[in-house]
């Protein structure tokens, strides 16, 4: 490397460590708002960590913010990780099943099936809010875990998902099956599940992200404050905090509704990387 | 793309499929059936009776400046979104596709945004710009902006702008950087001996082999815009200041919702599928099956 390409290299560094701080700043801010009291806040910024940090998460996670009439944390994160779990377990159970069926079975509306999943693509929650939720209220679902969770566990993208990865499983592996006597369960149970195991995992982060992170259903569906999830519960939280600025708290709930999912990236990173550029197929 | 080898079974197809065609059924096709009849009724104010008004609720959807200034909003605010998380993803992908060492380090610290709820973006960027106590709002401040966002309809604006596309960049950086690692070296190489400086190599060759990436990312940043950022309008704005962050998908929501306008909501509903249908037709039908060269 000549001297030139040596100091752009750097400079190269330089930019990219500039870029991620820029993104990063939000999360510093919030972090270090968490650890101070409120009366620090009111102020200039202060650019250095307090110590009312443990005392801070503590509350939220405990009692929550009483003064303003702002619910517990704990639960709120306890009930938006029953929500998370359902709707990823559940979106990979019945969308593996029903590509199942589709690729292994020759039936009368399979291909009728196969366009009533696909056609689910084109209807987000936002284009039917209110038809979507009268049902929900009709079959008395409103706050319950069934109501917040069963809407959202159809996937068009996830039934794509293992029809096309189940199209490239070998031919010989399901004759192999037959010659041996298996029956169809048996093959899925045998065959198919284990060779699905990264897939399955790929879909199991994605989806758990987009369970935990939803907004809307949960405002809509969601009256008792037992069943809030915390990130429709911080919304709350802010148009309060707004007149009693207690920012500390609301920062420090914050990143307790940021950390769980954040943490399945980082730490599941292959499989999330998988399961974003699959999905998108 | 069938398979040869199937098995046989009258029953049991039937059960596999069945938990997805229920769910789907009960909460995507009759929702959406229902949201087409009911955008051709209107409701009188106490909901008590219901008349067949025909295409009537669309006519005056068209007709109402309310909607089609949250119209023209939308359409701004998703190409906003979509240039604001396009062209930092890019300059970052650049970037992390010509460091040897590290590479994957880089990616770890700037893929982890995706996971953060736009709602909670959303209070991440008001806590900084709160005219009484955000930092960069007293920055503003200091460098003499009559900042306050409360107020002002083009700062709220470029506020949830930029609360959106901050956690957007993530995404497309991973896309442009599997886009950039697709390009085979040599080509590159081969322009540098003749004699591309680093900026002509970037535009004459990197760019446009990257341009079904490119193009593929703007539909999907436009549809996220569109749909999935009901919670940092929700949380950020609710709306405002006088309409002026109203995207469609929160006006749906407050129609419906704080308004209880049924019918309207429901028209309003309708448009907004018939646009999904397009963009997914043109995500399907033009978008290159991605990064394939």
């Amino acid at each position: 490397m000549s001297g030139s390409g040596r100091l752009s290299s750097l400079l190269i560094h330089g930019v990219l460590i500039l870029g991620i701080a820029v993104i990063a700043f939000p999360i510093l801010i919030a972090l270090i708002a968490s650890s101070h009291d409120q009366i620090t806040l009111v102020g200039k910024f202060p650019f250095y960590f307090g110590e009312h940090f443990i005392e801070n998460y503590r509350t939220v996670l405990g009692e929550g913010m009483k003064r303003a009439g702002g619910g517990a944390v704990g639960p709120m994160l306890m009930n938006s990780f029953v929500m998370a779990i359902v709707i990823a377990v559940g979106k990979i159970v019945i969308s593996i099943l029903s590509a199942f069926a589709i690729v292994y079975f020759r039936f009368p509306f399979r291909m009728g099936f196969f366009w009533m999943i696909f056609i689910t693509l084109m209807l987000p929650v936002e284009v039917r809010i209110l038809p979507t939720y009268q049902v929900i209220a009709n079959l008395e679902l409103l706050n319950s875990y069934t109501g917040l969770t069963l809407p959202l566990i159809a996937s068009a993208t996830a039934t794509f998902l293992f029809r096309q990865f189940f199209l490239t499983v070998p031919e010989e592996l399901t004759e192999a099956s037959r010659i041996d006597g298996a029956g169809p369960m048996r093959f899925f149970w045998d065959v198919l599940l284990p060779l699905s195991r990264t897939n399955i995992a790929a879909l199991f982060v994605i989806v758990f992200i987009y369970g935990w992170n939803q907004y809307l259903w949960p405002l809509l569906v969601t009256q008792e404050e037992s069943m809030y999830t915390v990130v429709m519960g911080i919304q709350r939280m802010v148009t309060v905090a707004d007149a009693q600025a207690e920012w500390n708290l609301v920062m420090a709930t914050t990143i307790l509704a940021l950390l769980p999912p954040v943490l399945v990236v980082v730490l599941m990173q292959r499989w999330f990387v998988k399961g974003l550029v699959e999905t998108e197929k | 793309m069938h398979k040869r080898v199937t098995f046989d079974n009258k029953l049991l197809p039937y059960l596999l499929v069945s938990p997805q065609i229920l769910v789907t059924l009960v909460f995507f096709f009759i929702p959406a059936g229902e949201a087409v009849v009911y955008s051709v009724f209107s409701q009188d104010a106490f909901g008590i009776e219901i008349n067949f008004v025909g295409l009537d609720n669309f006519l005056f959807l068209l007709n109402d400046p309310h909607y089609l200034r949250s119209f023209g909003i939308t359409v701004f605010y998703s190409v906003a979104v979509a240039v604001s998380a396009l062209i930092p993803a890019l300059i970052l992908a650049v970037l992390a596709d010509g460091v040897a060492k590290g590479a994957t380090v880089y990616k770890t610290l700037l893929i982890w945004p995706y996971a953060v709820a736009p709602a909670v973006a959303g209070v991440l960027w008001v806590f900084m710009f709160n005219p009484a106590v955000g930092i960069v709002a007293q920055w503003l401040r200091a460098a003499g902006i009559d900042w306050n966002y409360k107020l002002d309809g083009d700062q709220a604006m470029a506020l949830v702008i930029f609360a959106a596309a901050w956690k957007q960049i993530s995404y497309n950086f991973l896309f442009f950087l599997a886009g950039l690692q697709a390009i085979p070296k040599s080509l590159i190489e081969a322009a540098a001996i003749d004699g591309a400086g680093p900026m002509r190599r970037f535009f004459t060759i990197i760019l446009p082999l990257l341009s079904p990436t490119t193009f593929f990312l703007a539909v999907v940043n436009m549809v996220y815009a569109f749909f999935d950022t009901f919670g940092v309008i929700h949380a950020v704005t609710l709306g405002g200041p006088a309409g002026a962050t109203n995207i469609l998908v929160y006006k749906v929501f407050n129609d419906g919702f704080i308004g209880l306008d049924l019918g309207s909501s429901s028209a309003q509903s309708v448009i907004l599928l018939l646009i999904v249908v397009v963009l997914t037709v043109v995500q399907f039908r033009y978008v290159e099956r991605k990064v394939q060269y």
